[in-house]
């Protein structure tokens, strides 16, 4: 083979970072949505809604058991129909692979997020409500000022361990020819032929920023762990 | 609706035989790369817990770099890189291997080596849990270092771990998907080929789908019955022993491991 030539590298990344910003948005995007969509079917099922409760159970369920790569071929497909269905017409509103990723991802991590603050409400001490309900407080209160902000805190490293997954799924954008910073070497490699290099490099840029970040969860958890009863 | 999936393909099969053949793959990528995955992991694991400082950093450098690259640009390392780094002549005659193999087996080294790298930490939560007593016993008898590992602390763990790796099996089966990316004909690839020959797109995902869902609950549920038939008797489960406050708090405590895995 040819020697690498990494100084191509160099060239390409204006192109690269861009691509890498999209990842970082995703991630973003998906990190917001999916844990404020995540806490709601959470508590939907925490309360054992009637009808709406089984339906969350089964959502969650499902996107759990299916590859996140069919999850955006349905997306993809399925998003514009609905729409279609939304907007009166009844005819597909194509909207492109782009609005397919962030509403896939945001969708698809909701039902990962929901799991762990699921079990995070179960873990919270009978007394929390006792006392809440002692106060007179009305369970929106409840929730909002006392449950939840513990949960979310004991829950905090896991959330963030599933956030990084989150960021090396985001590669997974690939099968809809985004160009994240995956999709920014592929589709520089085919032109100028250096896929070796180009791969190489975004190896080492997910490496780095994912052990980063798990040093990071993992320095919070040691701290977490000394305040903790 | 699925009555599509009998009519004849341009190839004189019938649909649902795509499908059967993507399915095919899809479970000979997972069986064979468990294989791989949990003796590469059990290996690794061992290594993250033992004395000796260059083995361990070894096995801690292994998880690393396996764990935190994505799994699909692995795949791409597997196929496109490694036959380019290796010397041409033995580079060449990877890449002439025919198809489907010459995707099959970069896929079933990436999916392995990748999964090795999760079962093994879970491996080393499991050996780390044991109490030392158990390790301290074992240098009373006079065991050796290894035949500790080979007769007491292994098989103590891996029963220790089973439940935990369910997620890891239910991963694997659902990464195999990654293996489209490099050609690999498995079930989400046939599925949407169906999709592209037939525009029948509900069909062809759903029962994908339906398959998908089957194969989340055989595993699960095979992995219930090893659990059941494995567990070290008057450990149980947490749940038979402990009041139901301190069983939650455990189980948010084993969460990181049981959940952050399944793609």
């Amino acid at each position: 083979m040819n020697s690498l030539d990494f100084s191509i590298v160099l060239q390409a990344w204006p192109y690269l970072w861009s691509g890498l910003l999209f990842s970082l948005a995703l991630t973003a995007v998906a990190f917001v949505v999916g844990l404020v969509l995540g806490t709601g079917l959470a508590l939907v099922q925490h309360f054992e809604m009637p009808v709406i409760g089984k339906l969350v159970r089964g959502y969650v369920a499902l996107m759990r058991s299916i590859p996140l790569i069919l999850v955006l071929f349905w997306f993809f497909f399925l998003v514009p129909i609905v729409l279609g269905h939304l907007g009166g017409s009844g005819r597909p509103v194509p909207i492109g692979a782009t609005w397919t990723a962030f509403i896939t991802f945001g969708l698809f991590e909701a039902a990962y997020y929901s799991e762990i603050i699921r079990v995070g409400l179960r873990a919270v001490n009978r007394g929390q409500f006792e006392a809440c309900q002692a106060l007179a407080l009305s369970t929106f209160d409840t929730y909002r000022s006392v449950i939840l902000p513990q949960v979310l805190r004991v829950a905090s490293p896991i959330i963030l361990s599933q956030t990084i997954i989150l960021f090396q799924d985001t590669s997974l954008v690939y099968v809809l020819s985004l160009t994240d910073l995956l999709g920014a070497a592929s589709k520089l490699a085919q032109l100028n032929g250096r896929l070796v290099e180009m791969y190489l490099v975004i190896a080492v840029v997910y490496l780095a920023i994912s052990s980063a970040a798990s040093q990071g969860v993992a320095l919070l958890r040691k701290r977490y762990a000394i305040a903790r009863r | 609706m699925f009555a599509v999936l009998l009519e004849q393909t341009a190839d004189g099969q019938r649909y649902i035989d795509w499908l059967l053949s993507g399915l095919g793959w899809t479970l000979t990528l997972a069986f064979f790369g468990w294989w791989i995955a949990f003796i590469v992991g059990v290996v690794v694991g061992i290594g993250r817990t033992v004395q000796n400082r260059a083995v361990a950093v070894l096995a801690r450098l292994y998880v690393e770099i396996f764990r935190n690259i994505p799994v699909l640009v692995q795949m791409f390392l597997w196929y496109f890189v490694l036959p380019e780094l290796l010397p041409a002549s033995l580079g060449n005659a990877i890449k002439q291997i025919p198809p489907p193999w010459g995707s099959f087996f970069p896929a079933l080294v990436c999916l392995g080596l990748y999964t090795a790298a999760r079962i093994a930490e879970q491996v080393r939560a499991g050996i780390e849990a044991l109490p030392k007593g158990q390790i301290e016993a074992a240098s009373a008898l006079g065991l050796s270092g290894y035949r500790t590992y080979r007769h007491v602390i292994v098989p103590q763990a891996l029963r220790l771990i089973i439940p935990s790796l369910t997620s890891e099996v239910m991963g694997i089966y659902k990464n195999t998907s990654v293996a489209l990316t490099i050609g690999l004909m498995e079930l989400t690839a046939q599925a949407r080929q169906i999709s592209e020959a037939t525009f029948q797109t509900f069909t062809a995902f759903g029962a994908a789908t339906l398959v998908y869902l089957a194969l989340a609950l055989i595993a699960y549920q095979g992995m219930a019955l090893i659990d059941r038939a494995v567990r070290i008797p008057g450990t149980g489960r947490a749940e038979d022993v402990k009041p139901a406050a301190t069983r939650d708090a455990q189980q948010l405590d084993s969460l990181p491991d049981a959940m952050e895995i399944v793609k």
